[in-house]
């Protein structure tokens, strides 16, 4: 059995809805929010869904026949698992067909292999880059050295949004090869620092490489090209870390893009039921003879269960409802995203990419 | 039949002296750390909790607003037993801070905390905070029995970070540790010491192609820092490891328990079974198995189903219904009794995939005692809500 879920009837949304999520009739040229932004990453506190979000957003993002990259960071595997396909190996390739003749590739950005190629753009390094190896020398620059783990890894992201559909087109019209890309970042408690790469290497590089690397990579995180969108949910954690990151973000001058509340519920309550339910307003006597009238014994035990699930769920309703005005506080774009009750497949991807896009995130 | 995770007994035990709360991110091991460690409390033993990323509301009804990195009593106990409750919350960066200076001569420690190698290090490495959590673990525990004739507490509760996977928990101190070993910082560090007489000089050869293309890309900074860090550091080492494997130690101690956290969702449970297998592997000991956040429904008896053809039943009466005999009613009423069963439906729902996911854990872990602790309606952030949980845990 399934239950329908959907967003539209939450009666208690502070934020305004939004005339785009009305069905946009064919043809009409969508007015998305983030038009200009080439690069996406996807934050939240751990759990809330940024994966999910990061690959619902790729898929909206590449309908109408455009490419989209979508990748991670962390070598979870978080992308094909979601996608239900092989393991991401250290090339790109096609996840997805979205509709209309759109493309999601998938890539699982690797340390080690940013850093070699790195090294092998830069330096021919042939017969090095064992030595290397052997001395353990990538092991420490990959994983030991502060911060340069985090240059490689958006230094590969980097090279993915500046990167041609043909290498060899020059200037400024030539066709990127990506339209957009969607990074599946790491949680709020280290995305900022994560994203911050400059100030990482600071003290580290003063010169050299990697530090004008680390200067390339600012710059282009900085500019109105990328955009850093929160996942949350109406909890409070959550939404605390979520206002956290967006003062952090604010403060490192990173473009702050839009929050996506994940897993809401459906909300079948209306606001005055609701309001009764919460203050024992409800007749028990009224819904006892509902109940027997579809056959329904209706106990003293069941009324009683009924009408204590109502209380609860008024009292967790009414503290999503704080959670809520504290996310529309923040001014910023909101999208919202139902809890899918089967989980999330395929499916239920393309299902969240619909609700973005009608939303008009993408 | 299942057994039951009987926490009154184990925080009974006198034998009983850590607990440790891990589990996946996001589950509630803060939560269930303060949980016990106040019902301890209250059942008189004297206990501190150590805790890693309290939300805010708790930390502030559990008094932890100084951040001095040591415990502080929580107010508004009930010490009629003669209980009493420490809390703190861990500072990292000031716990690496400590142990730098609890291992060097007063000006080697100087120059160490001055390196930039190791600001970054002790405040960014993953799994730093993992290793000081453990550190401070140790460290409390040699605090409660510096008196043995009146140990200032005889019951430490730990609350583990919040990694993605359980099991960081129990490798990010070695792989701290094995870091700080690594290769390639001794060889900066010693090149000369690294092997023999006529190995050596091909292998500083390698070395220093090695050295020369990581100084042109990280630039000669950074790689001096480094040197200065470890020959700085170089003398604790010794200690640093032993350390390390001492509170590793404590962890396979029959004075310690694991209790395992997880929500019922697929991937918590994923991790708790993951955790489950190595604790048995490394032989330490676990309580049990804490599922918390279930869903409950407080009308049992109603099914989904059931409810949402009796919400339907209303439809149809509503519409002139396929009976015809629609009898008078007020329009007003019916509806508030279909969105009761509708709710009812969703909420059942919820509550029967919990409940299935946790049979299932149960299932493939036959033996293991296990508690479910149902979702309150609010989030925990005072002692009354914690000792709901404490109950809830204690199966009452
Ligand atoms: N809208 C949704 N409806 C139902 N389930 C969802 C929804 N969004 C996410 N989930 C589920 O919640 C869980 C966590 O989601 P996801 O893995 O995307 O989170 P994450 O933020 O990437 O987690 P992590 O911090 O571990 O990387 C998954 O099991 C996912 O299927
Ligand atoms: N049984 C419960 N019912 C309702 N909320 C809970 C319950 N257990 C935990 N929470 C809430 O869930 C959030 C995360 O809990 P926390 O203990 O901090 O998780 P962890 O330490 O595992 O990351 C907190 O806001 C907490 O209040
Ligand atoms: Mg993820
Ligand atoms: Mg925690």
């Amino acid at each position: 059995m399934t239950i329908a879920t959907g967003t539209d009837s939450c009666p208690w949304a502070p934020w305004p809805p939004r005339l785009l999520g009305m069905a946009p009739d064919a043809g009409a040229i969508r007015d998305i929010d983030w038009d200009g932004v080439r690069l996406h990453i996807v934050t939240g506190k751990g759990g809330t869904g940024k994966t999910t979000v990061a690959a619902a957003l790729a898929l909206a993002l590449a309908a109408d026949g455009r490419r989209v990259l979508l990748a991670e960071v962390e070598g979870r595997q978080g992308i094909s698992q979601t996608f239900d396909v092989t393991p991401l190996g250290l090339t790109e390739v096609r996840i997805a067909h979205a509709a209309n003749g759109g493309e999601v590739f998938g890539l699982s950005v690797d340390a080690k292999a940013a850093l070699l190629e790195y090294l092998q753009m830069y330096y021919k390094l042939g017969r090095a880059g064992g030595l290397l190896e052997k001395f353990g020398a990538i092991d420490f620059a990959t994983t030991i050295a502060p911060g340069v783990r985090d240059v490689l890894l958006t230094g590969k992201v980097y090279e993915a949004v500046r990167r041609r559909r043909d290498h060899r087109a020059k200037g400024p019209g030539a066709a990127p090869a990506y339209d957009a890309v969607v990074v599946d970042a790491p949680p709020t408690g280290r995305v900022v620092r994560f994203l911050n790469v400059n100030h990482e290497v600071a003290d580290l590089a003063k010169v050299g490489p990697i530090r004008s690397q680390a200067d390339s990579i600012t710059a282009m995180l900085k500019s109105p090209q990328t955009a850093v969108h929160l996942v949350t949910l109406l909890e409070e954690m959550p939404v605390q870390e979520t206002v956290d990151t967006i003062a952090e973000l604010r403060a490192t001058g990173m473009p702050i893009g839009g929050v996506v509340v994940n897993q809401m519920r459906e909300e079948i309550l209306t606001l005055d039921v609701l309001e009764a339910a919460a203050h024992g307003g409800i007749s028990r006597e009224d819904v006892a003879a509902d109940l027997t009238r579809v056959h329904v014994r209706a106990t003293n035990a069941l009324v009683n269960g009924l009408l204590t699930e109502a209380r609860d769920h008024a009292e967790r309703v009414a503290l999503e409802r704080d959670e809520a005005t504290v996310v529309a506080a923040l001014g910023r774009p909101t999208y919202r995203l139902p809890s899918l009750s089967e989980g999330v497949d395929a499916n239920g991807i393309r299902e969240l990419a619909e609700t973005l896009k009608a939303q008009g995130m993408a | 039949m299942v057994p039951v995770l009987d926490v009154d007994a184990l925080i009974g035990d006198p034998q009983t002296r850590i607990i440790v709360c891990c589990g996946a991110g996001g589950v509630g091991k803060t939560t269930t750390a303060a949980a016990l460690g106040l019902r301890a409390a209250e059942s008189g033993r004297r206990v501190v909790v150590l805790t890693i990323d309290p939300a805010r509301r708790l930390a502030q009804s559990l008094g932890l607003t100084t951040l001095d990195n040591t415990p502080r009593p929580v107010k508004g106990i009930d010490d009629t037993l003669g209980g009493s409750l420490d809390a703190m919350m861990l500072d990292m960066k000031r716990t690496f801070d400590d142990v730098v200076e609890a291992h060097a001569t007063a000006e080697k420690a100087e120059q160490i905390l001055a390196n930039p190698f190791y600001q970054a290090v002790s405040s960014s490495f993953a799994g730093t905070q993992e290793y000081m959590a453990m550190e401070k673990l140790g460290q409390l525990r040699l605090e409660a029995d510096r008196d043995p004739d009146n140990p200032r507490w005889d019951l430490i509760v730990v609350d583990t970070p919040p990694s993605r996977s359980a099991l960081d928990f129990l490798d990010a101190p070695k792989r701290l540790g094995s870091f700080l070993d690594g290769r390639f910082i001794r060889l900066l560090a010693a090149p000369a010491k690294a092997g023999g007489r006529a190995y050596l000089k091909v292998f500083s050869a390698g070395v220093n192609v090695a050295t020369k293309t990581l100084t042109k890309v990280l630039g000669g900074q950074m790689l001096s820092d480094v040197q200065t860090f470890v020959a700085a550091l170089d003398t604790m080492f010794g200690g640093f490891r032993k350390r390390a494997d001492h509170t590793y130690a404590l962890l396979s101690d029959r004075m310690t328990t694991f209790i395992v956290v997880a929500a019922p969702e697929r991937d918590a449970l994923r991790e708790a079974s993951y955790f489950v297998d190595r604790l048995d592997e490394e032989q330490m000991p676990l309580a049990g198995l804490v599922v918390n956040r279930m869903y409950r429904v407080s009308a049992p008896g109603l099914s989904a189903a059931r409810a949402l053809g009796a919400a339907e039943a209303l439809d149809d009466e509503d519409s002139g219904g396929p009976s015809g005999d629609a009898s008078p009613k007020d329009p007003g009423r019916t509806p508030i009794t279909q969105g009761l069963l509708r709710m009812h439906a969703i909420q059942a729902e919820i509550a029967a995939r919990h409940e299935s996911l946790a049979k299932r854990f149960v299932a493939g872990h036959p033996g293991i005692p296990m508690v479910e602790v149902p979702a309150a309606s609010g989030d925990i952030h005072d002692l009354v809500g914690l000792r709901l949980v404490g109950n809830a845990l204690a199966g009452s």
